[in-house]
């Protein structure tokens, strides 16, 4: 029973709890906002007066920054692609039949969403080099996929195990082959799950630093260009800040977009 | 025997053979290939590069450069250290916002939201993030001095304040990874049965005695993937630290990428890699084993 | 309309035999009905008859045709699912015309076909609505329409009433027997509920452990049944049976049970000694004690152990020897638990039965 003790506990825990995730990224959203001059000021108030959009305009206009965000997006929009149409076979596969190796495939999967898998950037570094995959987009797309396969593959089984199979089979006894079935009704009604993993894809893509970093040199992502830039170079705040603000925007806006499918999505994707 | 199985005796042999339905495998062929590819084969080309000479030979000669290498000790310590902090941080942090949701107080889906953000966020992000308020003009700094504590700006973040670089690693990783923690105990949390927390109720089970003796055990799954998958991404850690401390706070995925990226050390950089595989799987071994749960326990059978 | 010839149908799961062999001809127009427990193997069957399973030995020939290795959607028939099965992402006009969309009809036609099959099913006013607004008797009614707008050579339906509450099931049973009197196809229905059966069927096909254990239309499956297990699954409450003895004396031989030589013209000539007597409860009179001053003559006397008011009638269970024995009263007769009655069989009803195989005895 929530005493009036425990009820209070309870809110301040909560508004502590929510605040201390919020406020990094209110301040962070106020930095960019600042003006150049500003930011190195010392001292300044918190809040900046004007806000300016300066910073960032600065930031988005720094060498290659354009093209890093459409590499980013390019590099994510591929990696899609790749895990779905890759991944969804088999989670129609799984979902649907019995068949001698599936445990054993299942704990693969399972073994591989568990593994550190973006150190493998290091070996396919020199792979790709005799591929010549070395500093394309679709090299790090393909380590993208690797990174996202299992959780395609996971999020897509338990999406078909939610289409009665009996549907498919009544589309059969209307005249339907096996692959009409498929298209015609279990595709459209399991759309929004895949669009789920779809986005799941997106944010795995868009943040993963480590092996896009390897894995160019001069097509680089957004995170490899600003990881390089700071971390080789030791960029300027400006940079950093707005740079920092714009990384995380999509993925903002991303997991406010499907917020009610949070908990299906990653419970789903982690069991 | 049944019925049915004596009369299968008595009748002739079945007339026709069923064909293995073929179909799950060609669904299955291009993930199995495609992981074949871009999966296994890195894993054991990074033990080839690590322990093959360029004659051809099988050699420890990378794996002695790497343990010679005057950052290796440092960053083998560190991802061990910061590993440690942060985890059980994570844990405990974790399963507060996860009870808490449980409880489904008004407006919980909103703080599940809220908690939920850094999911969004990368490593590098997070950095980033945290950098502008560690940082000498950043709001640390700032807000010190609008409370009149200093006058000039300090630097947190410096080769003089290991303790500072610590902290401020430890409380970005805190802050962006324990979300995921949080959701995998929280889908925990809702597949315990309810019956299990109300039959407590009935024997006038404490809340203390809730937690320890229903919710924790029965969380022990969810925990148990969740230290896995979390201890393997620590032991990953790369973008944060060297946006926070460059190379000043060494860790292993970073030397991995200096070694690479800075000294084209290919092999150097593999034997980095294949210490990574090699402790992840070692400490996913020993968290089976220290998780397991038996059978009975879970109700199966 | 087309008939249907099972020829030594076989289907096994693992080691499993679901259908042993079953040989069935069904014929044109004819409303077959597949009854018995679950696990006796009926599903599977029209499984195998609509090509949903393949079948691991036999044929299945359905209007003259060999469809044994055909896909269910070359086989011509139409199926109605036990949970329906209707696409949640059409609307109730789309889910009807999928199957004519399938076959390229052209649209005037659909509409026309669409909306006479709405209209006998009585759905007209719900083809533009999703099945996610209609009620489970309703999204039946779809699943019904869809199957039927195919004109099919065969109509397959899999427990289609089950997941109806009680009062809505009676209602569709009558629909669907006003359907079938309208359509006349060729229905093969499966069930495991007795009363459907024989309000339905034109002949029931009962079924135990892969095999068809009766096939009759439904008065003499009622009152002939060829076995113990079909007399004690069809009828609620079900056939009773006590152990029975046949006795000569004086010549002639006559049944005995419990001690009380019974009234029965049926008595096989030779052979057995030990017989299973079934008799349905309705079939047995309940007597209270002496009517004029004697035991009724043929009577058995019985303890009563349970009275029970189940509108209508009243249902009492009866201790005879060893064995119990469900039977009705009407509902003004006063019994009392712990009381004794004596009963008496129905001698033109009285079924007999070996002990040892459960199988009918000719008479």
């Amino acid at each position: 029973m929530t005493t009036p003790g425990r009820k209070a506990l309870l809110t301040v825990l909560v508004v502590l709890i929510s605040a201390w995730v919020l406020f990094p990224i209110i301040l962070i959203a106020l930095a960019s906002f600042t003006t150049r001059t500003q930011l190195y000021a010392w001292p300044r108030s918190l809040v900046p007066s004007p806000f300016s959009a300066e910073t960032m305009r600065f930031f988005v206009q720094a060498q290659d920054v354009l093209q890093s965000l459409l590499n980013s997006l390019l590099v994510a929009a591929m990696t899609i692609v790749l895990a779905v149409l890759i991944g969804a076979p088999a989670g129609y596969a799984l979902s649907r039949f019995r068949f001698g190796g599936k445990e054993v495939f299942r704990l693969g999967i399972l073994g591989t969403k568990m593994f550190p898998a973006t150190i493998l950037a290091v070996p396919l570094a020199v792979s790709f080099i005799n591929w010549n995959l070395y500093d394309t987009l679709l090299g790090v797309a393909l380590v993208h996929t690797t990174l996202a396969l299992p959780f395609a593959v996971v999020i897509t089984t338990s999406v078909f195990v939610g289409v009665p199979f009996e549907l498919e089979e009544a589309a059969m006894t209307l005249g339907c082959s096996r692959a009409q079935a498929f298209r015609k009704v279990a595709m459209p009604i399991a759309l929004p799950g895949l669009a789920a993993a779809a986005i799941f894809t997106f944010v795995l893509s868009w943040n993963e630093v480590f092996a896009a970093t390897i894995l160019t040199l001069r097509n680089r992502t957004l995170p490899a260009l600003v990881m390089n830039a700071v971390g080789l170079a030791g960029a300027p705040i400006d940079y950093r800040f707005a740079g920092g603000f714009f990384m995380i925007i999509p993925a903002l806006i991303i997991i406010f977009v499907i917020r009610r499918y949070l908990l299906t999505l990653w419970g789903v994707t982690v069991r | 025997m049944t019925v049915a199985e004596q009369r299968l005796e008595q009748t002739l042999p079945p007339v026709r053979r069923q064909a293995v339905d073929w179909l799950p495998y060609v669904l299955l062929l291009p993930t199995v290939v495609f992981l074949a590819v871009f999966f296994v084969y890195p894993m054991l080309q990074a033990f080839v590069l690590s322990f093959r000479s360029p004659e051809g030979a099988i050699t420890l000669r990378y794996f002695q450069a790497m343990l010679k290498d005057t950052y290796f000790a440092g960053a083998l310590r560190n991802s061990f250290l910061l590993t440690a902090i942060i985890i059980p941080l994570q844990v405990v942090l974790a399963l507060v916002i996860a009870l808490l949701i449980n409880t489904r107080f008004q407006g919980h889906p909103w703080f599940l939201f809220i908690c939920a953000i850094p999911l969004g966020i990368s490593d590098l992000g997070a950095g980033l993030i945290w950098s502008s308020f560690f940082t000498e003009r950043g709001y640390l700094n700032l807000i010190l001095q609008n409370l009149g504590l200093i006058n000039e700006p300090i630097t947190f973040l410096s080769f003089e304040r290991p303790a500072w670089l610590y902290g401020a690693i430890v409380a970005t990783e805190v802050w962006r990874a324990t979300a995921i923690v949080m959701v995998i105990l929280v889908a925990g949390l809702q597949l315990i049965p309810k019956d299990y927390f109300e039959t407590a109720d009935v024997f006038g089970a404490s809340s203390w005695r809730k937690l320890r003796y229903v919710t924790l055990p029965l969380l022990r799954p969810a925990l148990q993937t969740a230290l896995i998958i979390r201890t393997i991404l620590a032991f990953q850690l790369f973008a944060t630290v060297i946006v926070m401390a460059g190379r000043i706070v060494p860790v292993l995925a970073g030397e991995a990428y200096f070694q690479y990226g800075l000294l084209r050390n290919v092999n150097i950089a593999s034997a980095y890699a294949v210490l990574i595989m090699t402790l992840s799987m070692t400490i996913t071994i020993f968290y089976l084993w220290l998780l397991r749960t038996k059978e009975e326990e879970l109700g199966r059978g | 309309m087309a008939d249907i010839q099972l020829e030594r149908v076989r289907k096994m799961f693992g080691k499993v035999l679901a259908v042993a062999d079953v040989s069935l001809h069904i014929k044109e127009g004819e409303f077959m009905v597949l009854l018995g427990p679950s696990g006796c193997g009926k599903t599977t069957l029209l499984r195998c008859l609509a090509g949903l399973e393949r079948v691991d030995g036999g044929q299945v020939i359905i209007g003259g045709d060999d469809v044994t290795d055909h896909p269910p959607g070359k086989r011509g028939i139409g199926m109605v699912f036990q949970s329906y099965a209707v696409f949640p992402h059409m609307t109730v006009f789309d889910n009807i015309a999928f199957g004519l969309q399938m076959q390229r009809v052209s649209s005037a036609e659909i509409q026309r076909r669409v909306g006479e099959g709405a209209e006998l099913l009585q759905i007209q006013q719900l083809l533009a609505r999703y099945p996610a607004q209609l009620s489970g008797g309703q999204r039946q009614r779809v699943a019904v329409a869809r199957a039927i707008v195919m004109r099919p050579r065969v109509l397959l339906m899999d427990e289609p009433l089950s997941n109806l509450d009680a009062l809505l099931r009676l209602q569709m049973r009558g629909e669907l027997k006003r359907l079938h009197h309208e359509v006349r196809s060729t229905t093969v229905y499966v069930t495991h509920d007795q009363v459907e059966a024989l309000s339905l069927g034109d002949r029931i096909a009962v079924m135990k452990d892969g095999t068809i254990v009766q096939l009759d239309i439904p008065d003499r499956v009622y009152d002939l049944p060829a076995t113990r297990f079909v007399g004690s699954f069809i009828g609620s409450p079900p056939m009773n049976f006590l152990e029975g003895t046949i006795r000569s004396s004086n010549g002639a031989r006559a049944l005995e049970t419990a001690g009380v030589r019974l009234e029965f013209h049926g008595v096989p000539a030779r052979g057995r000694d030990a017989v299973l007597i079934g008799i349905r409860p309705e079939h047995i009179a309940v007597e209270r004690v002496p009517v004029a001053g004697g035991i009724p003559a043929g009577a058995i006397p019985a303890a009563v152990v349970v009275v029970e008011p189940i509108g209508p009638q009243k249902l009492l269970t009866v201790q005879v020897g060893p064995s119990t024995l469900k039977v009705t009263t009407p509902v003004d007769f006063a019994v009392d638990q712990g009381q004794r009655v004596w009963l008496r069989f129905d001698p033109s009803r009285i079924r007999l039965m070996d002990p040892q195989t459960g199988d009918a005895i000719a008479s």
